[in-house]
């Protein structure tokens, strides 16, 4: 059987396995890889439509809506990123690789905020312009979501970690998961309220910058301990 | 060498079984049976350290087992009643997963290794597309180049025909005859091939 060599694999070999097969993986499911991004633009198009097309209304409150839809958004697509490990098995074999869980926890949610973190900060100047945003004030928006749509993936992930074992997890996933994003929520969205008044948003950037350095320090710990729960 | 001092386990108010005791030495296999609903799967999950026990504990080479001790995970493999197998990707692509989390493990080319197990052509096919005995092919081709001692195999004869059971079968005497352990769950009276197997009865020892 084992008349050949060992081979065990790096570090940084693991994390390109588990990317490459967490794509391919979202690849096999186009379909569904477009619903996020489509709720996020249907969600903002509504408040138009709800409040009236007043441009100054629509342009002091779009940060706030642009950012709760991200949120929202986000948290709709990682309901399921455990989900079909949990039912097949594969998420055991996770939790029993040699490999460090968190390690294989970063790569799978990497691979997640590619396909819908990403094209959520690509998305979101359109959706700005729509709203009305000062043009001075894109850049910046996209920049507060390059900072913290991780964050959003990976607090949430943390949350759906927790409720993976559950039958209806959904409901409890957002009690739970929602709160946490408040900080960042004010921060972001103060932000870019700050960068269309015409100031300088550097302060909001760097609070932000080490909201995420925390995040991907302390998170794939805490979600590698949430899915050793979950797999008991 | 795997030894367990007084497990115990409930499910619900149900007590599946109570102050449970044996061990597994290097070169052994241990077969354990049992009805239905008598904790076979339970037992399993315990002895790989996914579950934690109600009372009593395991020990490998002196130590409590813990999945979050590295040395435990490295020297474990686990087949359980789900295979791990994701339906998605195709064996080969489900093999390079493995082997990436698998710890060391053989360098033996994967498509010769699916060759062995007998699914020469379905390479590139999605594993939704084969059957449940090809599916588990696959996963077993995950034992095949893995270097652990313990292998812990949930029901590993299902959906098997007789070459794969043959094939098993010479696998797991193979992994004892390395001086690796088996722990498996088997309903029928499976051949093995191995020289010591062990047998525990679950029913005997519930209350």
């Amino acid at each position: 059987m084992n008349q050949t060599p060992l081979h065990e694999p790096g570090l940084f070999e693991v994390f390109g396995t588990v990317l490459k097969r967490e794509l391919t993986l979202a690849f096999r499911h186009r379909g569904e890889l477009i619903n996020p991004l489509m709720f996020f633009v249907i969600v903002i198009t509504l408040f138009p439509l709800g409040i009236g097309p007043e441009l100054n209304t629509l342009q002091r409150i779009s940060p706030g809506i642009i950012w709760v839809a991200a949120l929202l958004a986000t948290l709709l697509s990682l309901d399921t990123v455990f989900r079909s490990d949990f039912e097949d098995g594969s998420l055991e074999q996770m939790v029993l690789s040699p490999q460090p869980l968190p390690l294989i926890v970063v790569a799978k949610l990497a691979a997640h905020w590619m396909l819908t973190g990403l094209p959520l900060i690509l998305l979101a100047p359109l959706l700005g312009y729509m709203l009305a945003m000062p043009p001075e004030a894109l850049l910046p928006l996209m920049a507060t979501l390059a900072l913290g749509t991780p964050v959003l993936t990976l607090v949430g992930a943390i949350g759906v970690a927790l409720t993976v074992g559950l039958n209806r997890g959904s409901a409890l996933l957002s009690l739970l998961v929602l709160p946490l994003y408040i900080p960042l929520l004010i921060f972001a969205a103060g932000a870019v309220d700050t960068a269309a008044s015409g100031m300088s948003i550097t302060g909001h950037l760097l609070i932000l910058g080490a909201l995420l350095v925390f995040t991907l320090t302390l998170a794939p710990l805490a979600i590698a301990a949430a899915l050793r729960i979950s797999t008991t | 060498m795997l030894e367990v001092h007084g497990l115990s386990c409930e499910r619900g108010e149900r007590l599946l079984f109570e102050n449970l005791s044996f061990s597994v030495r290097a070169g052994e296999l241990l077969r354990i049976a049992g009805v239905n609903g008598s904790g076979k799967t339970t037992l399993l999950r315990l002895l790989c350290g996914l579950a934690p026990p109600d009372e009593g504990e395991i020990h490998w080479d002196g130590q409590r087992i813990r999945t979050t001790s590295e040395a435990w995970r490295r020297n474990t493999s686990y087949i359980g009643h789900n295979l791990g197998v994701k339906l998605e990707l195709t064996p080969l692509e489900n093999l390079r997963f493995a082997r990436a989390i698998g710890g060391a493990t053989s360098t033996e080319p994967l498509e010769a290794l699916l060759d062995r197990v007998g699914l020469y052509g379905f390479e590139y096919d999605p594993c939704r597309t084969l059957s449940q005995g090809q599916r588990r092919r696959v996963a077993l081709a995950r034992l095949m180049f893995s270097n652990t001692r313990l292998w812990v195999l949930d029901e590993p004869f299902v959906a098997l025909d007789a070459a794969g059971i043959d094939f098993l079968a010479g696998l797991l005497a193979h992994q004892t005859g390395r001086g690796g352990m088996v722990i498996l769950t088997t309903h029928q009276d499976t051949p093995l091939k191995n020289k010591i197997v062990k047998q525990l009865h679950l029913d005997a020892v519930a209350p």
